[in-house]
This record gives structure tokens, sequence and C-alpha cells, in this order.
């Protein structure tokens, strides 16, 4: 749900207190006699910029392109469509991330670039873990990382059978966990969660409807 | 395109030089499953085979996807806990805990120590338990039909303890976003002891069954085999990297829950075939055994609950959280948008990606042995699909 | 036809050499019966046997302790619906287990249950028994072939390669055990079974220790290649369930299966005969020479009975065990008359042993000599049954190419060498 539709509370309260969401200021009264009206509670976590060699080195080479950023603990870029495959061969190649553990993507379908695909990649050598995030528009293609991690193949084929995002230059795009001819992409949001294809349904079980 | 018209698509199996002696030779194309005894689930294998020696495979998968990842964009993070138990059927407590550690990442909190050593516990009996259906299984389709049996009574005792603890046997939902529910029940520690003391000598006895039993060595060695580089490549983790010679394992590279207190090794491999993978997840068993033995007798006292708030609401934001299941790397790539429900929730299972190196594994190698690196491979269906 | 039944009682050649065809018959129904039986109890056994190897029970329901299962599955098999696939060669469909069967029950002609307790002594019994056998692998082709389908064709013709090259192992050792029979004053061998058991008798000794460890690695050989003959684990890849080719027999339901089966089941004793009679030295008992004293043989003799006994004890405490509710209450009670049923037995085979029990030719000392010979030979061939049992419970199985290699590149070069040393050695002893 987007964030946009809260209720016209105070922001969530910060981590490990037990306090619920206070939708009742009124009853939560009591509890806290003499609050300061706006009181300067910490918004939660936000991304903090992330600085480290790898990333002086790419923003000097990328510029704009690149966004570098750390939430949690957890570092991640995020490149323009343009540095796709290149920054991922060069981290690949020059920084060692030499395990590509996921490639997965995100739908958000009120933005305008729509899809969030998101690398996750691991370094042996350097035992570090960190995520390359680009958005692209619905529609769009992306060039495939097989020729990079031979793991992408069928994560990448998840992706385009979940989301329909094509990936250019994979040997064997298809349909992996969905029949062949399905139609539809079940992790869009647009995809209702009870909705099936029923033609397929009905060609290939003979049944009028698999609900 | 009906599933008749997609049957027969192999055109993906690239041939590279086909060891062809002589001017036309048959290549077959064998169907293996879905249903189909060796393949441990619904799993299907095309297999072109030049006589017996197999050229490439297509692996067809997707019988068991339930769509887990769509129905956590509509269940609340509690709600969703029961989801992932059913994933890996068989490691459903290492399923359970990434789950929560990963939302508890998210929400920046931590469980209690006391939590964090039932959870180690827990986990640690579960592997076992994954490791003895692996080693029943794996020793049926070779031929052995003796060790399923043993394996299987002796994971009774391991999944009696879950039924005592949290009343499931395979599907536990042990644990809870922020720590346990449930509190050790009297006389845990003494159930947990007994059977450190049962399957010590069974871990033998099931090595006399096979690790320097002629026809075992002969049927896995040197099948099945895959470099370390080739390994990394493909993304393969868990014993299957390990028995290649990687020495990495995410409860040391990565410590979560209450790890880094314990002292354990990691066993490896020199050649990557099967009976190194053998070799590993036995060794396995052992230092899972070892960790249990350090944790089950120093649990710490306090609470088992972290302050987590009563409606989970993670800020706004991504966190990715692995651990080291008993198949691999288990991945939660969780985007949580500052609703009760997840907005996106990416399971990165470790079966799907070791899968993919069954082509790279079985290329020359005999029919018999397809059977057999299916199942060094450890794969459980649901994991895959989901 | 009385006098031709009584007149074999007083001779002391099998009914073929004696001419008796009458008696002939009577033995030839005799084995039928017997070996049909051995495979009944061989099926029951294989059953419970695997089962307590597996930790669990097995067949309990059927009659205690599933005694009566086998009967119900022959009943079952019966019963069941005769799929014939419609492109199969009819005839060749309903003659290939027949062939088998044939092949397997003909062996058991030349076998010898004692020194006159054989349907005929063939002088060329071995080399009878060694054709008939391989007359096995031409039922499981025609069986493949007329399937008419791509997998039993497969199975069929592994199983048949299988068969083939272990069958030269086998008949090299076979060479070297007959080698030994021709270590006598005369210098001449025999091929005939009883003529080989009654060399290891003159020569008071089994061939199994006979120029140890030549006897013993001979002795092995065919222990190995014998299993490889009957598809018995760990050789039983043509007909694995795990593999994709599910054997020769895959298009055969209900009667016809079990055919196949009996096949099996009496091949298997029909090699496992073999290697008693040509190694263990058939239907003589242990120590013949060492414990020769009149006591000694008294003791032997109380072998039958007690073994029997020790069965029915067994089936008494099966009975005391059972829970005594009413639910178990026929169980309960076959069990107490199966376990009356071995007492008897038992009883009468110590009666017999008491009343034999001088060396004279009454007819009770001829009735008990015969049924010490038929009882050490059945001894030696059932623990053999249990071997094979223990196999299966305990190995996994060798990929084909593996077998052929074994059976070709390590059983044939042993076999001709074990061949050549035991010929210079008996050269040298004798």
């Amino acid at each position: 749900m987007p964030e946009d539709v809260k209720s016209p509370a105070p922001p969530p309260p910060p981590e490990g207190e037990p306090k619920p969401t206070a939708e009742k200021p009124a009853a939560a009264a009591p509890a806290a006699p003499a609050k300061p009206a706006a009181p300067a509670k910490p918004a939660g976590p936000v991304p903090v910029p992330w600085t480290s060699p790898l990333v002086e080195k790419y923003r000097s080479q990328y510029g704009s392109g690149l966004e570098a950023q750390t939430y949690l603990g957890q570092n991640y870029l995020t490149v323009d469509r343009a540095l796709i495959p290149d920054i991922l061969r060069l981290l690949r190649d020059e920084e060692q991330f030499d395990y590509c553990v996921d490639v997965t993507a995100v739908h958000y379908p009120k933005r305008e670039k729509q899809f969030d695909v998101v690398w996750i990649l691991y370094s042996f050598p350097r035992n570090e873990r960190m995520r390359v995030k680009t958005q692209i528009a619905d529609g769009a293609s992306i060039p495939s990382c097989v020729s990079i991690w031979a793991t992408a193949n069928w994560l990448e084929r998840e992706v385009y059978d979940m989301f329909g995002i094509k990936f250019d230059g994979h040997p064997d795009l298809k349909r992996i966990l969905l029949p062949d001819g399905w139609k539809g992409h079940p992790l869009r949001k647009d995809y209702g969660i009870l909705q099936q294809d029923q033609e397929w349904v009905q060609i290939n079980l003979g049944i009028e409807s698999g609900q | 395109m009906s599933i008749r018209e997609s049957t027969n698509d192999v055109s993906n199996l690239d041939l590279d030089t086909p060891d062809k002696t002589y001017l036309d030779s048959n290549e077959l194309i064998i169907n293996m499953g879905p249903q189909h005894p060796a393949t441990h689930g619904v799993l299907r294998v095309i297999l072109k085979l030049d006589g017996e020696r197999v050229l490439g495979t297509e692996c067809v998968i997707g019988y068991l996807h339930r769509g887990v990842e769509k129905i956590a964009e509509n269940r609340t993070y509690t709600m969703f806990n029961p989801y992932v138990d059913r994933m890996d059927y068989v490691a459903a407590v290492s399923n359970g805990l990434g789950y929560c550690e990963a939302v508890e990442k998210l929400l920046n909190v931590e469980a209690p120590a006391r939590a964090q050593y039932i959870r180690v516990i827990l986990t640690e009996l579960n592997r076992i338990a994954s490791h003895q259906l692996w080693l029943g299984t794996h020793a049926l389709d070779i031929g052995a039909m003796t060790p399923l049996f043993y394996t299987f009574r002796d994971r009774e005792e391991i999944l009696k303890i879950f039924e005592r603890y949290c009343g499931a046997r395979l599907t536990t939902h042990a644990f809870r976003i922020g720590g346990c529910q449930y509190e050790t029940y009297a006389g845990f520690e003494k159930d947990v002891n007994n059977f450190l003391t049962f399957f010590a000598p069974k871990i033998d006895e099931y090595e006399t069954l096979l690790t320097t039993n002629r026809i075992w060595l002969e049927r896995t060695k040197n099948v099945g085999v895959i470099s370390g580089e080739d390994a990394i490549a493909l993304g393969v983790t868990g014993p299957v990297l390990r028995a290649s010679g990687v020495k990495w394992d995410l409860r040391k590279a990565q410590p979560y829950a209450a790890y880094s207190k314990f002292d354990f090794e990691i066993p490896i491999g020199e050649n990557g075939d099967t009976y190194d993978r053998y070799l590993v997840r036995m060794a396995e068993m052992r230092q899972s055994m070892r960790i249990i033995e350090q944790a089950v007798n120093s649990i710490p006292e306090g609470p088992i609950m972290g302050k987590v708030p009563k409606v989970i609401k993670p800020p706004v934001g991504e966190i990715y959280h692995s651990i080291e299941a008993p198949k691999g790397e288990l991945g939660y790539f969780i985007v949580s948008d500052g609703s009760t429900q997840p907005y996106r929730l990416r399971v990165r299972p470790p079966s799907l990606v070791n899968l993919q190196a069954l082509d790279i594994m079985v290329r020359g190698l005999l029919v018999a042995d397809v059977v057999a690196v299916i199942g060094t491979i450890d794969i459980v269906l649901g994991e895959v699909d989901r | 036809m009385l006098n031709a039944f009584m007149s074999y009682l007083g001779s002391t050649v099998t009914p073929g050499e004696a001419g008796n065809q009458f008696w002939a018959l009577i033995y030839v129904l005799i084995i039928f019966a017997g070996v049909s039986l051995a495979v009944i109890c061989m099926n029951w056994l294989e059953r419970k046997a695997l089962a307590h190897f597996q930790i669990r029970l097995g067949p309990m329901r059927v009659g205690p302790h599933g005694l009566l299962q086998p009967i119900a599955d022959a009943l079952k098999l019966m019963l069941k619906e005769d799929i014939i696939p419609s492109e199969a060669d009819q005839f060749v469909f309903w003659v290939a287990p027949l062939i088998g069967l044939l092949a397997a029950f003909t062996v058991y002609t030349v076998i010898p249950f004692g020194p006159s307790q054989a349907v005929s002594d063939m002088n060329i019994g071995i080399l009878f028994m060694l054709g008939v056998s391989s007359l096995g692998v031409l039922g499981i082709v025609v069986a493949g072939w007329a399937s008419n389908s791509h997998y039993p064709l497969i199975g069929a013709l592994r199983s048949s390669a299988q068969m083939v090259s272990y069958e030269v192992a086998m008949g090299l050792v076979v060479v070297s055990a007959i080698l030994m029979t021709s270590l006598n004053a005369s210098g001449t061998g025999t091929l005939s079974m009883i003529g080989i058991v009654q060399a290891q008798q003159q020569q008071g000794i089994w061939f199994i220790f006979k120029f140890f460890p030549l006897g013993f690695i001979a002795f092995a050989i065919f222990a190995i290649a014998m299993v490889a003959e009957t598809n018995r684990a760990p050789f039983d890849m043509a007909e694995a369930e795990s593999e994709l080719t599910a054997g020769f027999h895959t298009e055969y339901s209900g009667l016809r299966w079990s055919l196949f089966m009996l096949a099996e089941y009496a091949a298997m004793i029909a090699v496992s005969s073999i290697a008693v009679t040509l190694w263990l030295g058939g239907w003589m008992r242990p120590f013949p020479n060492l414990l020769h004293a009149p006591a000694w043989e008294f003791i032997f003799s109380l072998f039958p009975g007690l073994t029997f006994a020790g069965l029915a004890a067994i089936a008494v405490i099966g009975t005391a065990r059972m829970p005594a509710h009413s639910f178990f209450k026929i169980q309960r009670m076959g069990l107490a008359v199966f376990a009356a049923l071995l007492g008897f037995i038992a009883l009468f085979l110590l009666v017999i042993a008491v009343a034999g029990r001088s060396a004279d030719t009454s007819v009770a000392a001829r009735f008990r000599e015969g049924i010490d010979y038929v009882y050490w030979f059945v001894l030696k061939v059932a623990v053999f049954m249990y071997l094979f049992i223990w196999y299966r419970a305990t190995w996994p199985r060798y990929r084909f190419d593996q077998l052929m290699k074994i059976g070709w590149k390590v059983m044939l070069p042993i076999s001709l060498g074990v061949l050549i040393v035991t010929a210079i050695v008996g050269v040298i002893f004798s």
C-alpha cells in the first residue's frame, strides 16, 4: 500500500517500543502526561550515503548515473539503466563480486519507471555483500547478465515469468515456474491474487475454471 | 501453446561437440518425471542421450509453484510466518529462522540471547534431520534400501523434540518475529542431551554401511563433478559448494543468531564429486551435534521475546538477509512500504540455484548416474518452485 | 507297480539309472512340489528378513506373522486381470515365462540330494546343468521382445548381457572344481553331480578347502557369479525401480508375472544347489572323517529333528507373545497349530533318527540316512538363500557398465587364473 494513505497520526514509533501505533491520541494521554507537542522522535532508519573507495571510483567514472547508499548496514547502488551491464561486469572483474546471489524485481505501478530490477552480489574474497538497483519502464527490456554470472540464467527467467521484464541476450528466455502458454505475469501489482489464466486452464486441464 | 506442444521443445540443449564416432548416432530424448520415484518431488528432467551417455539436460520445474511470494504481499508479516515453513518443508525451522531474522533486521530489533540460543539449537537439530532425510533417499536411489529406514527411525527422535516444543513435527512455525513464542519445555535440555548421546553412534552406523562400501564408492566417486570455479559462477552454495573445495559457510562468514559464540568447523571436500558431498554432509551432521552440545548446556536466562510492537509495521526500506540453510544460502529480500504487509518478499531458494548446476554435472555421465546426481544436490521441490 | 516301487527302495542308484521310471516320476513330482514350497517359503522369508534388516516387521496380518502372505499373494496374482499389450506378439508373449520356468526347473533333474536321491545321475550332469540354465536367458530376451515396448526391450537385453557375461566366469570355475575331482588314484574325474560329491567324500575334504585358498577363490567367484546370474542385488540394475528401464517383465501382470518370479527363485535355489554340490560337499554332514564314531553319527543324525524342534519352539514363543486380545484369537490359534505341525515333524524325525540308529540296512536306517542327506543339503542351500536376502538388504546396486566390467575384466581373468593354477597344483600334488 502506498505510504500516503496513513492515518493522520504521529509517525510510526521508533524501533523497539511496544507502544501500539497511536491511533487514539486521547487514550495515550494518561501514559504520557507532559509530552511536548512535536517531540523530536527519530523517524526510524533512513538510507545514508555510502562512501567507500569502490563508490568513489565509480562515481568518478559514471558521475550522476550512480547513487550509493546504505540502509540498515546494507550497501546498495542505484544506477541508471544505461550503465547496465557495464557496471555489473566491472563489479565482477575489478571488484571481485564473483557470486551473483539473486536477480529480482519490484513493481511500483504508480511510478513512471515502474520496475526496480535488483541484483544482489557477494564477493568471496572481500566477504562483502551489495545490491545494484536500476529502474526501468514497463515494456522496456534490460541487458541480460548471463554472460557475467551463469547463475543469472534461471533467475532472470523467473523475473521474466513473474514480471514480464525481457532480458536481451538471454540464451533461453522462457517461462520457468508457470506453464509455457500462460498469459499474464503474476507478481505485477495489477494481477489479482486470485486471478488465473482461465483460457490456459480450460485448454489444458479441461475444466471451466481453476477456482 | 498447450502442454502437448511444449513437451518436446528441447531446442536449448546445446550439443557443443557431441562425441560422434560414427556417422548417424541416434540421439534419444528421454523424459524423467514429473512422476518418478527418484526425482524427490515433481521435477521433470528431459535428457538428451547418445546411447547411454547424457549429452544435455533440461529441467522443467514449476509443478509445485504455489505463488508464495504473491501471497506474502497480501498477508501481514506475522501471518506470513507459517507460509515459509512450507517452502523447504524438510528444513522448516531454517526457513522460519531466515524469515524472522530478516524482518527483525528490518525492524532493527534483535532477539534476546536466550531466544537466539533456542533458535540455534532447533535449527541445528533441523539440519541433522534434513541431512538424514537426504541420506536415506539418496542411498535408496543408488540402491541401498536399508539406510532409509535407519535414518528415518533416528530422525523420529528429532521430530519428537520438535513436537514437544511447538506441537508440530514437520512444518514447525517454531519462531516468531522478535524471538521465540514458546519457552523451552521442562526436560528440553535433557531430551536434547539424550538425543546427542543416542545419535553419535548412529552416524557411525550410517558410515559403516556406506563410506567404505566398495559399491558405494564406485557409484559415487567421480560422478557429478563440479569444480570450485564453476560452482561459484553458477551461484551454487551449501554442501555442494563446500565439497568442491570452497570453504565458505554463512554461519562463519556472516554470523547470525548466536553462531559466533560456538566453536565448530566447516568440512570441505576436494574433488567436488558425489562422494565428497556425501562426506561433507556426514561431517556437517557431526559439527551440528557439536554446536548443539555447546548450546544446550549454556542457554542463558532471560526473556525469549524481544521488544517488538504488536502490529509489525517496519519502516520504509529494503533488506536482504540470508542464512545457511541445510541446502545452501537461503535469502529473504523484503521491501517494506511502511504498512503491515510486505510490499515485495522475495525468497532466494538454494535448491533452485543448485539445480541449475545439474546440467553441468551430468554431462557425459550415464543415465543411471543422473538419479544419483539429482539426489546429491539435495533439492526440495517446495523450495525450488515456492 | 508295487514291485517297481519296492525295487527302488532296495537299490543304491538313482531311479534314472535303475530304469525305474515310476520312481523317477515320483521324484519329479516331489521335486516340483518341494521347489514350489521352497519358493513360497523363500518369498515369506525374503519379506520378513528384509523387513527386520530395515527395523520393521514385515507382513504380520495375513496369517500369524505373515505366514499366509505368500498364499495371499499367489491368489491375488491369479485373480488379477491378464493384460496383454495389443501390439505384442501373442504366442511369444505367452510362451516366454514358460521358457524361463522350464529352464529353471529342468536343472533339478540332476541335482543330487543324496547318493541315490536324484532323478537321474547323468554322467554329464554338470554339462547338462550349465547348458539348461543358459536357456533361461532365452526366456528373458523373448519376454522383452514380445512386449513390443522400448523399455522392456532394453531391460531384457541388459539382463541377458549380464547373465551371459557371468556365465563365462561361472563355467570356468566349475571346470576348476571338476579338475579337483580327478585328483584320485585313477586320475579320472567325473562330470556327474553325484560323482563330484563322492569325489569330495573320497578325498576327505570339501573342495572349498582344497588347496586353500584356490578352492575358496573358485567358490567365491561362483558365489558372486550366481548372484549376477539370477539378477539379484547388487546386480539388479535391470529390474531396479528407480531407474528408467523397468525390466523385461514390465508388461507382464498377474499370473504371468508370478511365473517369472517363480522362475527367478527356482533359479536361485538351483544355482545355490550347484554351489553346494561342487564345493560344499553336497549332502555330506560336517566332519565326516574327523568325527566318525557312532556316537557322533547319532548326534549328527539328531540335527534334522532338533532343527524342526527349534523352529517349533520359536513358533511356541511367538504364540505366547501374541497379545491376549480377542482380535488375535484366530492368529494365536493358527500359530499354535503351526507350532504343533512343526513339533510333529520334529518328533517324527527324532523317532526316525533313534530308530535307525544302527548302521544296518533296515528300512528305518535307510530312511534315516536319506533324510539326513536331504537335510544337510537343504540346510546348506538355505544358508545361501539367506545370503541372497542379506546382500539385497545391505548393498547398493552396481551401475550396468560397472557390472559388465566386473564380469569381464575381474571375474574372467581370476577364474582363468584359478583354473590354471588348480591344474598345475593338481599335477604337482598327485
